[in-house]
Parts: structure tokens; C-alpha cells; sequence
């Protein structure tokens, strides 16, 4: 399963040079890659089914107690098919949509990696390899959004999803992680097992909310669902696939999949529910006002998003068993009514509803698929939105009679909109539109009209996807549950809440500009205000952002350096006071012999008066004594290779910096006295420790010296008697190795930039 | 004569960190020079210090004992000659940067157009 994962990735990666291997079919071509997935999950349909989950996993950081755990249930199952078999479609209509475009290589690359990614969050077991594959998901929907990166709507809309997204994202970190601190695993299938220990922690509230604050994002919820509207600049198939039928369900799969380990509890209950139910009604309300069929649809994505979350959070039996059947009728209707306002857009280069007209005669396979999908949702029979729908009322029912009449109320406006989206611009009299109106190649009706079967077969025989929707909601409700699906349930009060349904649905439809004008007076509320939120957060996250630059980021060397410095001191000191031992230190006068007392003071005056110097000579003269007087500390102590060396290099550095210096001009007193003050305290901060540190570290010996090692083998194993050289070029010859290469990177600098001249010619 | 290096020390890296904070930027690159001083007689002293002789194996013998750490020596002596790179470099750049912008004040470098 692993490779079934991965292999995306790496087709990703060499689908651009793959494209150009067959430009003109490549949309086909790269469609047999989820085809065979689609195959391949098929095959374990029957396992599935049967409740066995398929379970690998292969260890990842087994030091941290992470493998990379994949696990096929039915949940996962049902999402992997939809993934792959709307994929399948979904390239196969691209290659058409997008034929010509430049960037065509580059959209298989995304599109293959969100793909993969997406398969990854909906079959990993590990919540760690869940939040990477989510994260990746995040990441390739910016690109696919701002796909058409030449508009400056397309970047905008990406970047809002991105952060939008992105920001759940970073909450649903803070949440794994504490559920992986709390649960003491990672693994959702060990969680699940033991969700009392987490519900019964205090901070369960908290990992609560992370989560969801995850979950709302991605899935739209209110008052995020901003983002997905207007992540509609993405190119259509985008929009079908990401937009409805896979990447915005992760936050409801999260929700499902989580929802033994997170579930059952009360916030749970009101929470998720709230929020749905809340969701659901808004965005259906919304759509109403939507003229671009593009945006209808995300509406009513959304508020069939919301539904789900709401039936996800009223948890019990009926609901989870609505969840699922509701999910998949949705993934089948929504794909194939986003691809057939694809091809309108293409054929006749307009997706405003109100310029669209008669297209059944100049489309008539489009027409087909699109009837097909806007009847299924409207939840009309025999279609499987219809007994999507009656699962959904079946549940509420059982639930509670506000979310009953939310639940009834949406599905009426739904009703309304899918007319609007998927009737209206066959019906009626021709308009005109800017490009001839003509059905599109095979490749994009192909979607649609598979759809479109698919939703009117399964209506008829709801037997047949009746045992993997089982699957799927026994892995929710985490024990085994068998569900009949039927068209033709009798005549019940479900039933007559659909009539109800309809009459009022068409009701809408008919009245729809008075009931636009009636209710408009909501609209700013739900509309506006999120977006506005959002806005104004991002204004001033970039305020912020330009304050915090200014004063930190402010170009000045020695107000770095004084941060730098400050910071340092005022850790070393903080650590040193807390838990350093200062009771070793002991400064011991007695055994300086009068030739080193000398050398000391003569250092320190050095030191003293290289800083206090008026004029560069003197400085460097001063600078010149403390060197010498390091290189007699040296001799004093045995170690007359420094000393050489230092004697030779202080000689070299004061000519070089006489030679270099000497045209430079005269000190100036730049500063002011407090700062000169400021500066000097700084220094005397860092040098005090510096001594103090000496003390100690002489005062102390925590481990043995590794030095008798050189010592005792400098002559036996590097054939050399002075053991300094020994070390240097032979021991530790690749450190010398490295100082040469450096002294020659620093010999070219200087040489090149003495050559250097700027605007002069070269080389003069 | 632990205590009086370790003043030594403490004033070299004082005086280096306060005239790597100065505006002209000859005094920035005077403060590396004393900063590498302070850092080579740091690793020196913090070895532990001993008059006794150099770390080098008499004629006749195999290996010697009682003699100077030799490991802190050869640290410092790379430390020594990297830091001369380092300075040498900062140098000429100093000086490169003076003849092409025309002043040695580090804050009227800092646009990057001349």
C-alpha cells in the first residue's frame, strides 16, 4: 500500500517530462496511473467489506516511536475510491480543458502530487504522516489555485487558502501533538482503543479545538468558508476535483476518522454540530445570490460540507450511516456539475448564469450528465441524492427538531440552486454567448456522464454500494454496522418531508428574485463579515510585520552586535548565577613570578590603550604590544610553536594594516557619550564573564584529558617528536586542511578585491 | 598567574566587544584582532597552565610525559592563522570600501547605491 501511496510522488516528478512524450493525449495517458489505483483499491474491496482493515506499516523514527502506518478500512477505502476514480476523470477531462496551455506539465505535477498526498491523509494511520500528507495537500492546492498565475485574483485566492488553511493546519499540529503527549501514541487505531484516558484529560477541551479549528479550515466550515469561493479562480477541474470531491471533505474525513477517538462526548455533540448545522444553512442561503455557476457550486459545496460536520457531530448510528451515503452522492453530483460548468465555460466562454440559455440543443451530452447531476441534487428520485437525502431527514429526525428544520430548509435551497446550476442554462430560449456553443471531445463529457451513471444506477440499486457504506460507518462509529439502502421506502413521514421539500424547493425557485429581495438584509452578516475578519487580520499581520522589521531589521552593524552581545550576557550571566558552582573560583596571587606580572600588565595597558587611542597608529601599535605580549604568555608556558607563530603573524598584521590603513583618514568621535557608556557596559558584561569563566575552568577538570593519548602515540603512530605538529598535520590533518583552504579563499578575496576596480575598466 | 591571565581575558574581550560596536569601521576590525587575542589565550589558560617544558618527545625515546598540554596549542595555533585570514580580509575590504564610498563611518554605508 505503501507504494500505492508514494508512487504518486514520484510519477509527480516525472510527469513533466513524461508530457512531452505524448502532448496530445497526455490527459489520458496520465489517467491510467489512478485508474489502476482505482483498481487496485478495488480489489480489496471485498476484505474491506468484510471488516477486515489492510494494516502496513514500516518503521519511520523508531527511536521516536513513529512508524509510517498505513491503514485501509472502509472509511479510508471509500475516500481512496473517490480520490482515484474521480482523479481518473478528472485528468482525463484536463488534458481537454487545459490543451495548449503552457503551463499543462506543470499542472500533471500538482495534480498528481495532491493526489498522493490526499490518498496519504486518507489511509494514514500515524497522525504524524496524517498532518505531513495534510500539510501537502495545503500546499499543492496553492499552486493549483493560483494555477493561472498571471492574474492577480488567482495569487490572491491561493494565497488566502493557503493561509487559511495553512492556519488550521498549524492548529491541528498543536493538536496531534498533544493528543500523541496525552494518548502516548500516534497511531489513531491506538488511540481509538483507548479514548477515555484522552476525553478524561483536562486538556481535552484544548486538543478539542485545535483539532476542529483544523478540521473548519480545510472543510470550510463558518465562519472559514470565505476561502472556498474564492479558490473558484482555480481552473476547473481543479475546482471539481479539490473543491468538491476530495481536498475540502479532508477536514469532514478528520472529523470521521477521529471521531471514536474525539467523539461522544457533549462538546463534541454541540460543537460540531453547531458549527454544521450553522454552515449548511448559511452557504445554501448564499448561493442563492450567485450569478457565476462556478460559485453556486462552492456554495453549495459548502453547505453540503456543513452537513456532514453536522451529522459527523450528532455521531450516533443513523447519522454516520446518513454521513456516508450523503458523502458519496455528493462526491458523484458535485464532480460532475463543477465539470459540466468546466465544458460550458469552455464551449461558450461564459459561466454567468444569467447569459446562459438552451444550451440542451447546441449540448446535448452535457445536458444529459448535467440533469443527471442537478436532479440527484435536488434530491429528487430515483437518484442516489434522493436517498442521500432520506438518510439525512432519517437522522435528524431522530435528532432534534432545530436541526431538523435547518437540515429541511437547506435542502429546500439546495433544491432551488441545483436548478439554478445545473437546468437553467440548458433551459429556455438560446442566448448569445461568446464562443458558438458545441458538446466537447469524449475526454470531457467522459466525467460527467460516468457520474452521472453511476448516480442514477446506485439510485435504482442502492444495494450495490450498500456494503462499502457499511464499511465506511463502522469504522466511525468503531464497531459493526450493517445498513439497507432502499429507493422506495413506503409511505412515511420521510417521505412527506421530501414533498414538502420539493414544493418549497420549487417555491424558491419560482420566487427566487422576492425571496432574494426579502432576505438580502442577511446577507452582509454571513457574506461580508468573515472575509472582512480576514482582511483586516491580514492587514495587520503585515503591519506588524513592517514594525517589527524597522526596529529589528534596522541596518545599523552596532546595534546588531549590541543585541547580540546583551543577549549573550545577560543568558551566560543568568545561567552562570543559577547553576554554576562559583564557590571554585578562587584567585590565587602567590605563584606569578615578577617577569609574568610584566607581561600581564603590559598586556592589559595594550589592550586599555588600543581602545582609548586618538589616532589609528597608535591603536595598531597598541594592538601590536598585546599581541607581542600573547606571544610571551606563550613562551612562558611551553609552547614555543605559538609563540613563533604568533610573533610572525602579529609582525604581518601590523604591516598590513599600517600598509592598508594608512591613507584612511583620522579617528572621529562618532558616537555620543552615553552611548560610548552603553558600549562599554556591554563590553565589561562579556568580559567579566569571559574571566569568570577562566576561573572556573581552570578551578575544575570534569573530564579526563584526551591529550595523553596524543602524547603517548604521537611518536609511535605519526612518526613525529613535536607532538603540536603532529596533531596538526597529521591527527587532525583534515582541520588543517580545511584552515589552508580557507587562508586561500581569504588570499583570492584579497587579492581580487586590491584588482577590483569598480566601474574603471578591468583588471587596470 | 591563572588570576591575572584571566583579567587579561576578560579586558581583551571587553575592549574587543566594545570596539566591534564602533562606527568607524578600522576600530571594528582592531576589535576582531583583540577579541582573537582574548579567544587564544581563553583556550590557553582554560587548559590549565604549565611552566614546564614543550609537548616534544626527546631523541630516544617513545613517548613523554609531564610536558605542556599539546592538543590547546595546536587549536590556537589554527585559531591563530585563521583569524590572520580573516582580519587580512576585513582589511582590504575596509579599504576597498573607503576608496569606493568615501568614508570609513559604517552608517553612512548603508545604502547599497554609491
Amino acid at each position: 500500500m505503501i507504494y500505492a501511496v508514494l508512487s504518486g510522488f514520484v510519477l509527480a516528478l516525472l510527469a513533466p517530462a513524461l508530457y512531452r512524450l505524448s502532448a496530445r493525449w497526455s490527459g489520458v495517458v496520465f489517467s491510467v496511473f489512478p485508474a489502476i489505483l482505482a483498481l487496485y483499491f478495488l480489489s480489496h474491496m471485498e476484505a474491506v467489506v468484510g471488516g477486515e482493515a489492510v494494516r502496513v506499516a514500516w518503521p519511520w523514527m523508531p527511536a521516536m516511536g513513529l512508524e509510517l502506518s498505513f491503514n485501509l478500512d472502509g472509511l479510508g477505502l471509500l475516500f481512496a475510491l473517490a480520490i482515484t476514480v474521480v482523479g481518473t476523470l478528472i485528468i482525463t477531462y484536463a488534458g481537454s480543458y487545459l490543451h495548449g496551455h503552457p503551463s499543462l506539465p506543470r499542472f500533471y505535477l500538482f495534480i498528481l502530487m495532491f493526489m498522493a498526498s490526499m490518498l496519504g491523509v486518507v489511509l494514514s494511520d500515524n497522525l504524524i504522516a496524517l498532518f505531513i500528507f495534510w500539510e501537502l495537500t495545503s500546499v499543492t492546492s496553492y499552486f493549483l489555485i493560483g494555477f493561472e498565475h498571471d492574474k492577480d485574483t488567482a495569487r490572491a485566492a491561493a494565497l488566502q487558502a493557503l493561509l487559511v488553511t495553512g492556519t488550521g493546519g498549524l492548529a491541528l499540529m498543536a493538536g496531534v501533538l498533544l493528543m500523541g503527549q496525552i494518548g502516548g501514541s500516534f497511531e489513531i487505531s491506538a488511540l481509538a482503543a483507548d479514548n477515555a484516558a484522552l476525553q478524561g484529560h483536562r486538556l481535552y477541551p484544548l486538543v478539542l479545538a485545535l483539532v476542529l479549528a483544523g478540521a473548519f479550515t480545510k472543510s470550510a466550515q463558518v465562519p472559514f468558508h470565505f476561502w472556498l469561493p474564492s479558490a473558484m479562480e482555480a481552473p476547473t477541474p481543479v475546482s471539481a476535483y479539490l473543491h468538491s470531491a476530495t481536498m475540502v471533505k479532508a477536514g469532514v474525513y478528520l472529523l470521521a476518522r477521529l471521531s471514536p477517538v474525539l467523539g461522544g462526548s457533549d462538546i463534541w455533540l454541540y460543537v460540531v454540530t453547531g458549527f454544521g448545522a450553522a454552515t449548511m444553512l448559511a452557504s445554501a442561503y448564499q448561493a442563492l445570490y450567485q450569478t457565476d455557476l462556478k460559485k453556486i457550486l462552492a456554495y453549495s459545496t459548502v453547505s453540503v460540507l456543513g452537513t456532514l460536520t453536522m451529522l459527523i457531530g450528532l455521531g450516533d448510528k443513523l447519522a454516520i450511516k446518513a454521513a456516508m451515503v450523503f458523502l458519496m452522492a455528493h462526491v458523484l453530483y458535485k464532480a460532475a456539475l463543477f465539470l459540466v460548468a468546466g465544458s460550458i465555460d469552455h464551449e461558450t466562454g461564459t459561466r454567468d448564469i444569467r447569459n446562459l440559455g438552451g444550451l440542451r440543443k447546441t449540448m446535448p451530452i452535457i445536458c444529459a450528465g448535467a440533469a443527471v447531476g442537478a436532479l440527484s441534487m435536488a434530491g429528487l428520485p430515483p437518484f442516489f441524492g434522493f436517498v442521500g437525502k432520506e438518510a439525512l431527514y432519517e437522522a435528524v429526525t431522530h435528532g432534534n427538531l432545530p436541526v431538523t428544520v435547518i437540515a429541511v430548509l437547506t435542502s429546500m435551497l439546495l433544491f432551488a440552486v441545483a436548478w439554478l446550476a445545473g437546468i437553467r442554462p440548458f433551459s429556455g430560449a438560446e442566448t448569445h454567448t461568446p464562443k458558438h456553443a458545441h458538446d466537447p471531445p469524449w475526454t470531457m463529457w467522459l466525467g460527467p456522464v460516468f457520474l452521472g451513471c453511476l448516480s442514477v444506477l446506485f439510485g435504482f440499486m442502492p444495494v450495490l454500494p450498500e456494503k462499502l457504506l457499511s464499511a465506511a460507518a463502522s469504522s466511525v462509529l468503531a464497531k459493526e454496522v450493517h445498513m439497507h439502502l432502499a429507493l422506495w421506502h413506503g409511505f412515511n413521514a420521510l417521505l412527506v418531508l421530501s414533498l414538502v421539500t420539493f414544493a418549497l424547493g420549487v417555491l424558491v425557485y419560482w420566487q427566487l428574485e422576492t425571496i432574494k429581495r426579502v432576505t438580502a438584509f442577511a446577507l452582509p452578516a454571513v457574506h461580508r463579515g468573515p472575509s472582512h475578519w480576514y482582511a483586516l487580520w491580514l492587514r495587520f499581520l503585515n503591519w506588524s510585520a513592517v514594525g517589527q522589521t524597522r526596529v529589528l531589521q534596522n541596518g545599523y552593524l552596532r546595534l546588531y552586535l549590541a543585541t547580540i552581545m546583551t543577549v549573550t550576557a545577560v543568558l551566560a550571566w543568568y545561567t552562570f548565577l543559577t547553576y554554576g558552582d562559583v564557590t571554585v573560583v578562587a584567585m590565587d596571587w602567590g605563584d606569578i613570578g615578577v617577569h609574568e606580572w610584566v607581561v600581564g600588565l603590559v598586556a592589559l595597558v595594550g589592550a586599555i590603550a588600543t581602545v582609548r587611542a586618538q589616532t589609528f597608529l597608535r591603536a595598531v601599535m597598541a594592538l601590536g604590544v598585546v599581541g607581542y605580549s600573547v606571544a610571551l604568555i606563550f613562551v612562558l608556558y611551553g609552547a614555543p610553536d605559538l609563540a613563533m607563530t604568533q610573533f610572525l603573524i602579529e609582525t604581518l598584521s601590523l604591516i598590513l594594516f599600517v600598509f592598508v590603513f594608512y591613507y584612511m583618514p583620522p579617528f572621529k568621535r562618532f558616537s555620543r557619550r552615553v552611548v560610548i557608556v552603553r558600549h562599554a557596559v556591554i563590553g565589561t558584561a562579556v568580559g567579566a564573564f569571559f574571566t569568570l569563566l577562566v576561573l572556573v575552568a581552570t578551578s575544575v577538570q570534569w573530564h579526563p584529558t584526551i591529550s595523553t593519548y596524543f602524547s603517548e602515540n604521537s611518536y609511535l603512530m605519526g612518526q613525529g617528536r613535536n607532538i603540536v605538529n603532529v596533531i596538526l598535520v597529521d591527527f587532525r590533518g583534515f582541520d588543517t586542511l580545511g584552515e589552508i583552504t580557507v587562508l586561500a579563499v581569504a588570499g583570492i578575496g584579497v587579492y581580487s578585491l586590491i584588482r577590483l576596480r569598480l566601474g574603471k575598466g578591468r583588471g587596470s | 598567574m591563572e588570576a591575572l591571565l584571566a583579567i587579561v581575558i576578560g579586558v581583551l574581550y571587553a575592549s574587543g566587544v566594545y570596539m566591534l560596536m564602533r562606527r568607524s569601521i578600522v576600530k571594528l576590525i582592531i576589535g576582531l584582532a583583540l577579541l582573537a587575542h582574548g579567544a587564544s589565550l581563553l583556550v590557553f589558560t582554560a587548559a590549565g597552565l604549565t611552566r614546564a617544558v614543550p609537548p616534544v618527545i626527546p631523541y630516544g625515546e617513545k613517548a613523554v610525559t609531564g610536558v605542556a598540554d599539546p592538543l590547546p596549542q595546536a587549536l590556537i595555533l589554527t585559531a591563530i592563522v585563521i583569524s590572520f585570514g580573516v582580519q587580512a580580509f576585513a582589511m582590504v575590504l575596509a579599504y576597498r570600501a573607503y576608496q569606493t564610498v568615501g568614508t570609513d563611518d559604517l552608517d553612512d554605508m548603508k545604502a547599497t547605491d554609491t
